[in-house]
């Protein structure tokens, strides 16, 4: 791949603030076109993460390369082909929709505001409303095609769904991925609501302690983990690391293992893994230094 | 027009999903020949899926050469030699298992059993035939 198959690098990332690190030794290769999840807890260093993508923060170390440029250098050509939705959809809550496409057209070098308003008109948003008054979801909505319309080839946004209800997370997501399949941006979002994932993703980051812990294309990481159910067993388990969680109760043993699916040793029944349960059985693991496993992208 | 459906919760990777959709309704006579399959963007739009999974989907189902994708015009089911099951076969084969079926029941089993019984023959039967 050349640099610019990839829509974001980071190389041995770190953002120390005074308390200390939020985060270290991030790695990724990400893929243009694709969506890309970025999961963890809360605190786990998804924000700080993104706000270095988006150029708003400085890595204390490492670089960070977002569509072939050092985003270190944030040049207005660089930034204006990065959008960025920051978490709870801000808009200025006094200006009406349409006040808030006129300034986005005033202060981005690409914005189709025609887009904006087709966009916003199919969804039955009024121009002439002020941003305050308009449902969570209408905000989301005006949101997102404000970021849209600057036609960005990256879009990073923060916890976009989390304060949505459930119809208006369903519609938001509806438009992003109509987006996505009009082609030339790259999605990358931070959630952590691990549910309905796999619906809209074909990359994770999982993110916890600050450190990733699991990165790669989803379809991958499930054909290469599944859940063995056996008889417990005390011998030991871990044939070559490949164990992720185990499991016991009085007669059985269950566990997560990435093995790329070797034949079940007698007795044992292998089962896929839901992308759910992978996530959490990586989010529970103690934080080990340097124990990132990577899939599908090099590591 | 043909409808997916997601489960997120089957652990089975969305775009095999939709593959498998399609298979199944292939074989059971809903899909038939020249039927045309929704647009990627239908199905991204109605689903709030991944486009790139869907397109996955029937890049894979060209592959398998279960349907046909016409630039400008759609992806359309092809005509089966061998996967299609004969009417004759679908119907027998139905009747064993109905009649597998009760005496499952009638054994005392109940649906969970019969899946779990089910589940365990059908691994066990696929691992002989691999090794």
């Amino acid at each position: 791949m050349t640099a610019t198959e990839f829509a974001l690098r980071t190389d041995g990332v770190g953002k120390r603030y005074r308390k200390g690190w939020a985060l270290r030794d991030c790695t990724l290769d990400l893929p243009a076109g694709g969506v890309i999840a970025l999961v963890g807890p809360n605190g786990a260093g998804k924000t700080t993460l993104l706000r270095m993508v988006v150029g708003l923060l400085a890595p204390s170390t490492g670089t960070v390369e977002v569509l072939g440029h050092d985003v270190t250098a944030s040049t207005p050509q660089t930034l204006s082909r990065i959008g960025f939705l920051a978490q709870d959809h801000p808009l200025y809550k006094r200006f009406t929709v349409a006040e808030m496409l006129r300034f986005g057209r005033a202060t981005n070098l690409r914005f189709d505001q025609a887009l904006a308003e087709r966009r916003l008109a199919t969804l039955g948003i009024p121009l002439d409303r002020r941003a305050g008054t308009l449902s969570g979801g209408q905000q989301a909505q005006v949101a997102l095609a404000l970021a849209l319309a600057k036609r960005p080839d990256l879009l990073v946004l923060d916890e976009p769904v989390a304060s949505l209800d459930p119809l208006a997370r369903r519609e938001f997501l509806q438009v992003l991925m109509g987006a996505v399949a009009e082609g030339g941006v790259t999605v990358l979002f931070s959630s952590h609501v691990v549910h309905e994932l796999e619906r809209v993703c074909d990359h994770l980051v999982v993110l916890n302690h600050g450190r990733v812990t699991l990165a790669g294309d989803i379809d991958t990481l499930l054909a290469e983990h599944r859940l063995l159910v056996g008889p417990r067993t005390a011998t030991d388990l871990d044939r070559a690391g490949a164990v992720v969680e185990a499991v016991h109760s009085d007669r059985h043993t269950t566990l997560l293992v990435r093995d790329g699916g070797l034949p079940a040793a007698p007795g044992w029944q292998a089962q896929p893994v839901a992308l759910e349960d992978l996530v959490l059985a990586y989010l529970r693991r103690p934080s080990e230094p340097g124990a990132a496993v990577t899939s599908g992208v090099a590591a | 027009m043909f409808v997916f459906r997601l489960d997120t919760h089957s652990g089975v990777p969305p775009y095999l999903q939709l593959v498998q959709q399609v298979r199944q309704a292939v074989l059971l006579g809903f899909l038939q020949p020249g039927d045309r399959l929704p647009l990627i963007r239908e199905v991204v739009e109605d689903l709030a899926i991944n486009p790139n999974t869907v397109a996955k989907a029937y890049r894979q189902m060209e592959l398998e050469n279960l349907v046909t994708g016409r630039p400008g015009q759609g992806t359309f089911v092809n005509a089966q030699q061998s996967a299609a099951m004969s009417a004759a076969t679908y119907t027998s084969l139905g009747r064993g298992l109905a009649t597998w079926l009760r005496r499952a029941y009638a054994a005392g089993l109940d649906e969970q059993a019969v899946n779990a019984l089910f589940a365990s023959v059908h691994q066990q039967t696929r691992n002989e035939d691999v090794a």
